[in-house]
């Protein structure tokens, strides 16, 4: 059965987040982010950031609010009990810090079939209070068994 | 300490190397908002087939950030771009080894080609990284 595409151009309302020091803290800790720049105020300020700042990593928290609902859209059509995520990219540009409030657009990009699979590409721009684009993530999810 | 200047095609960057206790996916499920239970619920991921509870993938994909930010000592501004494909399944308990050699240098830019493996399992494959040295 071919892979339904009309989806192939959807985009879907913008979702906020809004960033906190300690989601910050737990994330870094997560993660294994050491630097101080990611725990203390002053550390981050010290080193020419405006406050306390996320590790590049942050922006999938700050994403799934709007990626979820593109994944989860029934015009999408793909069936979570076989999704994998096949590949994950991330360009960064402006750094998140505590205090900031992040809007992320998702669109998808491309939808297609190869070797029985479905591949679904979406599309994450995310840009702070500024308009300043802090991340663009493209997220590939394979759907086995099309 | 190797410096991110430095670099030239060919070189290794220092291997990261980091084991996941039994919990870190309960953890980063809290952390991230990620709670799929076939990350922290073993007996759920063995009835759907899993040999038991699998890593996040993006966790792994925060060490393979890690190991490559460690080149600018884990300064956020360094990590400019970073693509990966997740090509297996990652387990708590075990050892997960970042590993990379640059692939491009220069006018300030290093473009680093990583890996993520634990033993012979390659769970990251043909990542790249893109770093802007200070």
């Amino acid at each position: 059965m071919p892979v339904k595409t009309d989806a192939i151009g959807k985009q879907w309302p913008a979702a906020t987040y809004e960033v906190g020091a300690e989601k910050v803290r737990e994330f870094a800790n997560a993660i294994g982010a050491a630097n101080p720049v990611h725990h203390e105020h002053e550390a981050a300020r010290s080193a020419g950031f405006r406050d306390l700042v996320a590790p590049p990593m942050f922006c999938v928290v700050y994403c799934a609010r709007a990626m979820g609902p593109a994944i989860l859209d029934p015009e999408v059509g793909i069936n979570l009990a076989t999704m994998l995520h096949g590949s994950q990219e991330f360009e960064w540009d402006e750094p998140v810090c505590d205090g900031d409030v992040i809007e992320t657009t998702a669109s998808c990009k491309e939808i297609y079939e190869k070797d029985g699979k479905g591949f679904y590409v979406f599309e994450s721009v995310s840009t702070n209070q500024d308009g300043k684009r802090t991340v663009t993530g493209t997220w590939t999810n394979i759907v086995r068994g099309v | 300490m190797v410096e991110l200047k430095n670099l030239k095609e060919g070189d290794s960057i220092p291997e990261l190397k980091v084991t996941p206790d039994k919990y870190l996916p309960h953890r980063y499920a809290g952390a991230s908002g990620d709670f799929n239970p076939i990350h922290i619920d073993p007996d759920f991921a063995k009835q759907v087939g899993l040999p038991g509870n699998i890593l996040h993938g993006l966790w792994m994909m925060a060490q393979v950030a890690r190991g490559n930010a460690q080149l600018a000592d884990g300064d956020p501004r360094a990590l400019r771009r970073l693509s990966v494909q997740f090509r297996g399944m990652g387990f708590p308990e075990q050892e997960l080894v970042v590993s990379g050699t640059v692939k491009e240098a220069g006018d300030g830019r290093v473009l680093i080609d990583t890996v993520a493996a634990q033993g012979e399992n390659q769970v990251i494959r043909n990542a790249q990284a893109e770093l802007v040295a200070k």
